[in-house]
């Protein structure tokens, strides 16, 4: 158990360093790295502690601590997943918006254009 | 195209992707069937130069910057209609799969049943049939899932050859389905209660390109398409409980 959790220290604080980094070179945004950073705090803490664990895994009914700490790293990492797609949903939708009314004033300009082909259907 | 003046102005509505071999055609035989009424390609970003052959036919083009689907490109073009103070839209595909011929009946069926939108629907009166089996059989499905749904049946849930009135363009501009859009746009005005018709017409075979729905899409499409009823289903049962 004690090599999990050290392996687990060791991602948590890998997955620190790579948002920081991502985040200091513009490749992600903050509010965007909140989730992620949580995320790796949350690991860390659990795999620091092995007397929380050992809690947890008692309150779950689990008889093996890593057990529980594989159960909490996938439903950090699917609320995680869940909130990008939430995201992701609103970006799409917003994104699709714009186009939408990007070629309808770009329609409506052409229009009142001298000698745009929309103009001459008109005149 | 100039904006819509009274009273009761109609625009046809062509949705059109990589359609260059075809596009020129269809506009030439709405414009044989109803002279003088505007046309709108939406271009969905086409890369073989499907704007420049619509454009060179009389039809206005509303070209989109980046490929949306089909539900998108429809949607820009409701948007434009909408705005410009149309009272009826008639979709038309840029495949010729659709006879410009049956427009009048649609029109007519909109305005004179007060109805918010009107199917041209290929198993009317059985007459003009064709379409893939596989088709065929999502809609047979499709018809026994929307028949509770609607309150009524539905024989051609799938038709893209539809007109709707302008109560129904308003709902279209705020909500309609990106993806595959006809069978969830009916639930969507069943949500609003609205009313639709169908009307019979002949199908054709397209005239160049190939479908969107391949086989190997088609259960995709099934999924998809009945999620989104449900989802849709869901909202207008939340809504109905909260009045």
């Amino acid at each position: 158990m004690e090599r999990l959790l050290n392996v687990t220290t060791a991602l948590s604080v890998l997955l620190m360093v790579l948002v920081l980094f991502s985040v200091r070179r513009s490749h992600i945004r903050v509010e965007y790295s909140v989730s992620w950073l949580a995320a790796a705090v949350i690991l860390f803490a659990l795999s620091r502690s092995s007397s929380a664990l050992t809690w947890i895994a008692g309150e779950l009914g689990l008889s093996d601590p890593p057990l529980a700490l594989m159960l909490l790293v996938f439903c950090i990492f699917v609320i995680v997943i869940y909130r990008l797609s939430v995201v992701i949903s609103d970006l799409k939708d917003a994104n699709i918006a714009m186009a939408q009314r990007l070629a309808i004033v770009e329609f409506q300009l052409q229009s009142r254009l001298p000698g745009s082909p929309v103009r001459s259907n008109e005149d | 195209m100039k904006p819509a003046s009274r009273p009761q102005q109609l625009l046809i509505l062509i949705p059109a992707f990589n359609e260059v071999g075809a596009i020129a055609g269809v506009i030439q035989e709405v414009r044989a069937v109803l002279p003088g009424v505007p046309i709108l390609v939406v271009d969905d970003a086409s890369a073989d130069g499907t704007d420049q052959r619509a454009r060179a036919a009389g039809a206005d083009v509303l070209r989109l910057p980046y490929h949306l689907g089909l539900g998108g490109g429809v949607q820009a073009g409701y948007k434009l209609a909408y705005e410009l103070g149309y009272d009826y839209v008639i979709r038309v595909d840029g495949d010729g799969q659709h006879d410009p011929k049956y427009i009048p009946d649609l029109l007519r069926t909109l305005q004179e049943t007060g109805c918010h939108m009107v199917i041209g629907s290929r198993f009317q009166n059985g007459n003009g049939v064709y379409t893939s089996s596989v088709r065929a059989i999502g809609i047979w499905f499709f018809r026994l899932v929307l028949r509770p749904i609607l309150g009524k049946p539905v024989r051609d849930p799938t038709s893209g050859f539809v007109g709707v009135n302008r109560q129904a363009l308003q709902v279209f501009t705020g909500s309609f389905p990106l993806e595959y859009p006809e069978i969830e746009a009916l639930v969507v005005l069943q949500r609003k209660r609205f009313q639709f018709q169908e009307v019979p017409c002949r199908m054709r075979p397209r005239k160049t390109g190939r479908s969107t729905i391949t086989a190997v899409k088609s259960l995709y499409y099934i999924f998809h398409v009945l999620l989104g009823v449900f989802i849709n289903v869901l909202k207008f049962e939340g809504r109905r409980r909260k009045e």
